[in-house]
């Protein structure tokens, strides 16, 4: 059974924020659904009373102190934005009133 | 010229009693990536590299990696050139500061000549996700040479430079290594630190080295391992991982059964059966054992990984570095387009998978299930590290594939991984280990407990001299 139809690759391209052109969606949802259909297999596997695991290291609770560094200039920060005006970062408009 | 190939101990010796300087050395990698530039192994050449050994040469040579050159995988932020992860995002990126593991090998002469290809962002077993264009096997350049580490790889064992930086998130070092020739090593999860290292899934990512023997790999790794204060999950270091080798006689190694299937080579095969009887002879007691989680691992990471990654990746929008869509009106626009145009077919599938997973009503059913099942193959591992000192198997299930024979095709790809990602998931460290064969190369994946990496790189050199 399909899973992964043209519309739920909409919903999920627009959690995740990807603005996929209608040719790559067709596309996208039979890979997206062969991938979900090979990753099932794990829903027959047994594993009433098993913990999860998050991570595999054993530390718990790495601590440091809270100290303020200024490791880099604004300059440096800046030096790879698309666009910049004034010594910040400029974005295009949020509201879309055109 | 000088053979890049050769021992690092010796090129170092000769550099500090001054019969090789560190600028014939970088001179002799800076030639070499020329000639090889048909293997595409190299997306970018250090502005920095030769100053560097102009520096070493004429003040101190005492480092223990004096004036050798190296390569890091195009995930690794460099001063001196850009750092793209092979994408088209971050085609422009400059990066202001550099990674931990680079910072370290520096401190001891070492030189970081260029930068090598990989499968975009690291996602990938063949280097043809590359937004740039595949890197070719270093021998037979009709093939690819494994992934994601492919740049790397090719460029070791092309005798670019002395060894090269990968990083290891489902087999990324092994596979690649296995798949070139060389030796790959992930060490244990946490005993590198990855500051500096553009994340992909951070609960199993290592870094690690590529390297034409064990010794330098391990030389390699004693240098870049332990805590940094700027990656919580570093943890605590052996003392030294420089070791000599391990006498094999009187130890107990599994051979991973599910590793020895049917979908694995019978050149593979047969390569492995050869090592475990040099084993045997050399008085190792190998026996097979079952970890039937093992064959779940893929299942596994392929819900957990693209779950990290797709956070990961959420913080390239266009605004802050990075493409940004020339087509955007407004800023929802420059987050929708910057990501669709920047971002390649693979890292959108596996961004889309990941988000997928962890979206309300599936969190539970996928990655809170793979989880559990990742539980379960920790406590697998951990069983068979109480009766056997290292298990053993395959690194790849089949040599070298054609360019093209795999990449429309996601899920043969992933694959390709199948021998390397459990350890991934238990966060052991693993090695690969070229076997002589007559065609393509073939790989030995030997793998020891968590925070055991000097017992298994004292192992694998012995190995090593065996199988050679």
């Amino acid at each position: 059974m399909t899973k992964i139809t043209p519309d739920e690759v909409r919903r999920i391209a627009a959690l995740a924020t990807i603005g996929l052109e209608e040719a790559e969606i067709d596309q996208m949802a039979g890979e997206l659904d062969q991938i979900v259909t090979f990753v099932e297999q794990l829903q027959n596997v047994d594993t009433d009373g098993v913990e999860p695991t998050d991570q595999v290291t054993g530390l718990v609770d790495v601590w440091r102190e809270d100290e303020v560094r200024s490791d880099f200039s604004r300059e440096e920060l800046l030096a790879n934005a698309p666009d910049q005006q004034d010594g910040f970062f400029k974005v295009k408009r949020v509201l879309n009133n055109d | 010229m000088t053979d890049l190939r050769r021992p690092i101990a010796e090129l170092v010796a000769e550099v500090q009693s001054g019969t090789l300087t560190a600028v014939e050395l970088v001179t002799a990698s800076l030639e070499a990536i020329e000639k090889s530039d048909g293997y595409h192994a190299i997306l970018e050449v250090s502005e920095v590299a030769l100053e560097r050994a102009k520096q070493i040469d004429a003040g101190d040579k005492s480092g223990r990696l004096a004036g050798i050159p190296f390569v890091a995988k195009d995930n690794f932020l460099t001063r001196g050139t850009h750092t793209t992860a092979a994408s088209n995002i971050l085609k422009p990126f400059a990066a202001p500061y550099q990674a931990t593991a680079v910072e370290k090998l520096e401190a001891e002469g070492a030189i970081m000549v260029a930068k090598a290809n990989l499968d975009a962002f690291a996602h990938g077993s063949s280097t043809e996700n590359s937004d740039f264009g595949p890197t070719k096997n270093p021998v037979d350049p009709t093939r690819v040479p494994g992934g994601s580490s492919g740049g790397s790889a090719a460029a070791v064992k092309l005798g670019l430079a002395c060894f090269a930086l990968g990083t290891d998130t489902g087999g990324s070092i092994r596979q690649p290594a296995a798949l070139s020739g060389v030796v790959g090593l992930k060490p244990t999860y946490g005993l590198v630190s990855r500051f500096g290292v553009i994340a992909m899934g951070s609960s199993v990512d290592v870094i690690g080295p590529l390297a034409n023997r064990v010794t330098d790999a391990s030389l390699v790794l004693d240098v870049m391992a332990g805590k940094d204060r700027f990656d919580a999950t570093t943890i605590d270091r052996q003392k030294s991982y420089a070791v000599e080798p391990l006498p094999l006689k009187g130890k107990k190694i599994g051979l991973i059964k599910e590793y020895m299937g049917d979908g694995t080579d019978s050149a593979v095969k047969a390569a492995v059966t050869a090592t475990v009887q040099q084993l045997t002879a050399a008085g190792a007691t190998v026996e097979d054992i079952s970890l039937p989680s093992v064959d779940l691992a893929l299942a596994c990471y392929y819900i957990l990984i693209p779950a990290e990654l797709s956070s990961n990746l959420a913080r390239y929008d266009g605004i802050r570095f990075g493409h940004s869509s020339q087509q955007a009106k407004t800023l929802a626009d420059t987050y929708l387009k910057s990501r669709d145009e920047g971002f390649g077919a693979e890292a959108k599938r596996r961004i889309m998978i990941g988000t997928y997973v962890l979206s309300s009503g599936y969190y539970e059913a996928y990655y809170k299930k793979a989880q559990k099942v990742r539980t379960l193959l920790v406590r697998e591992f951990n069983t068979a590290f109480e009766r056997y000192d290292y298990l053993l198997g395959p690194t790849a299930p089949t040599t070298a594939f054609e360019l093209g024979e795999k990449n429309q095709d996601p899920l043969a790809m992933y694959m390709s991984d199948i021998d390397t990602v459990a350890v991934n998931m238990v966060g052991a460290p693993g090695i690969s280990i070229p076997t002589p064969t007559d065609g393509l190369p073939i790989g030995i994946q030997l793998i020891a407990p968590q925070g055991k990496d000097a017992e298994l790189l004292g192992a694998a050199q012995a190995v090593e001299e065996l199988v050679a």
